[in-house]
């Protein structure tokens, strides 16, 4: 039994881009004049010096008639209504709970805006409001979506939906928020896993889940929610994690679709570990570029 | 260990995971994620590397000093660990915060170089008696993305090949002292004998099992992590073919981390997983140095750093 170590060194790096034309977009870095002339409109991300306009995050220029900003590559989650994200519960507080949503500010989540167990709509009465750890405790994650945003920024988030809620068994993957493509929707259930893409940046990779007949009582469900997952769905999963590493490692935007390209990518490496070496990771993205590209020429 | 919350479920994901021997990521219980590293980093050390393993990364400068050899073993030098945990890791580290976590690991190095066996001091002895070399090793952690306990051992090994002492070309004796005279030329240099340099091994106990490179999100399941140090194997240093007949590796240290604990059986058995992953992690590295000394060989050294 020979493990698996491969150390390289820094002249052999991987370059990760896979830009197919030439010309990047340009690159603004913080306190670089972006125009000198005043008949240009403050947008975010720019502040005004010296009657210059000056980028003050690293990011490339949106520009809208008059109006300049700059979105910042690498950013905390600005939420907006509607959203879903994914979020771990830090604290359990009097009728609410902060989650942590990769956001500036911890968000919350009033104990008013979630499905209280039993399914029907009832007011919260004392006993729900001493049992919330019950219901969520620390660490626990959830999935959730922006029911309103607080003046200073700080998220409030529902679950008042069936697809929303605690998440049990799963891998959660970190990514950049810029990098997620909004879409309809962002609940997933391809390759027989479900992937749940979060606006803030956090990807929940999970098995499908069983549908639960009617007569299973709540213990039952509960029980079934904690049962190991089978090896094959377990291969899938971690595919899908490391294709997901390889795409941002080229800074590539995350959507069903490109991941779904580069899982077929992937498919011709053996082992899903075998994924994890920086050529292998390089040789999906641009893979992925490319049959992305075909389809938008199409 | 610094890390994040992580929810009871997740925790029986990666149990599972571990107990079928296929982690959330595909590795299996002894295979490491790939490392990137390099050396000669700091100009002004006497030897220095950089190891990145993962988001794990660890800076390491040696510097050199002439010191009086300790008058119970007057033919031996001496060597001292310094670990500093970088705020910019994890903002538990600011203050004072990673003292505990920075001396464990440095007297884990300190004990794992303690053995003639691992490390041979007797090649810092420049005057018996009176004067030796003393190494200082400074292990800066810049992040800290699980597992650093083998990140430091293999960047430190790394750091201490590439460290250079000078050569003395002349000693004055007057009275009881010695006035020495060191070369200035930086290639009239020798080299440290590193090869038996011992790496440490973290084996965290997960469920019923042990693996190897644990993630961040692993080390929180984990109630008791055990750090091995095992030594090196001086045929993976060298290019020539004189081979050195077949040195076995030897456990150098044992340490526990964490407030479980570990039944004799599963400690004899994880002790000889941690064995053979060293073996495995000595021969990548003595591999990827004596490539980087080629490369050196003929081109100039192009400096990397942290640029990406």
């Amino acid at each position: 039994m020979t493990g698996h170590v491969s150390i390289r060194l820094a002249s052999e790096r991987v370059n990760h881009s896979v830009a197919t034309s030439n010309e990047l977009p340009r690159f603004y870095t913080p306190g670089e004049v972006i125009s000198g002339m005043q008949d240009f409109m403050r947008g975010h991300g720019t502040y005004t010096e010296d009657d210059n306009l000056k980028s003050s995050v690293a990011g490339v220029m949106q520009k809208v008639n008059k109006l300049i900003c700059i979105r910042p590559l690498k950013s905390r989650y600005v939420g907006e209504i509607g959203d879903v994200v994914v979020g771990r519960v830090l604290e359990v507080q009097q009728r609410r709970w902060k989650v942590d949503t990769n956001s500036r500010l911890d968000s919350i989540l009033q104990l008013s805006s979630v499905n209280l167990p039993g399914g029907e709509l009832r007011r919260r009465s004392v006993e729900d409001e001493q049992s919330m750890r019950k219901v969520l405790q620390e660490g626990d994650l959830i999935s959730a979506e922006v029911q309103s945003v607080f003046s200073d920024g700080s998220l409030s988030l529902h679950t008042r939906s069936l697809k929303y809620g605690k998440l049990v068994q799963g891998t959660l993957v970190k990514v950049f928020p810029s990098l997620i493509k909004r879409r309809k929707n962002h609940f997933h259930n391809i390759l027989g896993i479900s992937i749940i893409i979060g606006n803030n940046g956090y990807i929940w990779i999970s098995p499908r889940e069983k549908e639960s007949t009617e007569n299973d009582d709540l213990e039952n469900i509960e029980k079934a929610k904690l049962e190991p997952v089978s090896i094959s769905i377990r291969e899938i999963m971690a595919r899908v994690k490391n294709c997901i590493a390889a795409l941002v490692a080229s800074k590539m935007m995350l959507d069903d679709t490109s991941i779904l390209m580069a899982y077929e990518e992937s498919l011709k490496y053996e082992t899903a570990k075998e994924m994890l070496d920086p050529e292998a990771m390089l040789d999906i993205a641009f893979l992925t570029q490319h049959r992305l590209n075909y389809v938008t020429t199409e | 260990m610094a890390g994040s919350l992580i929810s009871q479920s997740e925790q029986v994901f990666i149990v599972h995971g571990v107990e079928n021997d296929f982690r959330s990521d595909g590795r299996s219980s002894i295979d490491y994620r790939p490392m990137e590293l390099e050396t000669d980093v700091v100009s002004h050390a006497s030897g220095s590397a950089r190891l990145r393993l993962a988001n794990t990364d660890i800076l390491v400068g040696v510097k050199t000093e002439i010191d009086v050899p300790k008058p119970e073993t007057p033919g031996l030098g001496k060597i001292e660990f310094f670990v500093d945990c970088s705020a910019n890791a994890t903002p538990e580290f600011e203050g004072r915060g990673g003292e505990q976590l920075a001396n464990t690991i440095s007297s884990t190095m300190q004990r794992a170089y303690y053995s003639p066996q691992a490390f041979n001091l007797k090649q810092l002895c420049i005057f018996e008696g009176k004067q030796c070399w003393k190494l200082y090793v400074d292990i800066l952690i810049l992040e800290c993305g699980g597992n650093l306990c083998d990140a430091v051992s293999l960047a430190v090994k790394a750091a201490l090949f590439n460290t250079r002492l000078p050569c003395v070309k002349a000693a004055l004796m007057d009275g009881g002292n010695i006035d020495l005279q060191l070369s200035d030329d930086p290639y009239d240099s020798k080299q440290l004998d590193i090869g038996t340099a011992p790496l440490l091994v973290t084996l965290c106990k997960i469920g019923t099992k042990c693996v190897v490179d644990p993630s961040a999100e692993e080390e929180r399941c984990s109630v008791i992590s055990l750090v091995v140090g095992v030594t090196g194997n001086p045929n993976f240093y060298q290019t020539d073919d004189n081979v050195i007949p077949d040195i076995k590796c030897k456990c150098s240290t044992i340490s526990m981390n964490g407030p479980g604990s570990l039944s004799p059986k599963t400690l004899k058995s994880a002790i000889e997983q941690g064995i053979t992953a060293a073996n495995c992690l000595d021969n990548a590295l003595g591999d990827a140095l004596l490539r980087e000394k080629d490369e050196i060989s003929y081109l100039k050294k192009h400096s990397y750093g942290f640029l990406k």
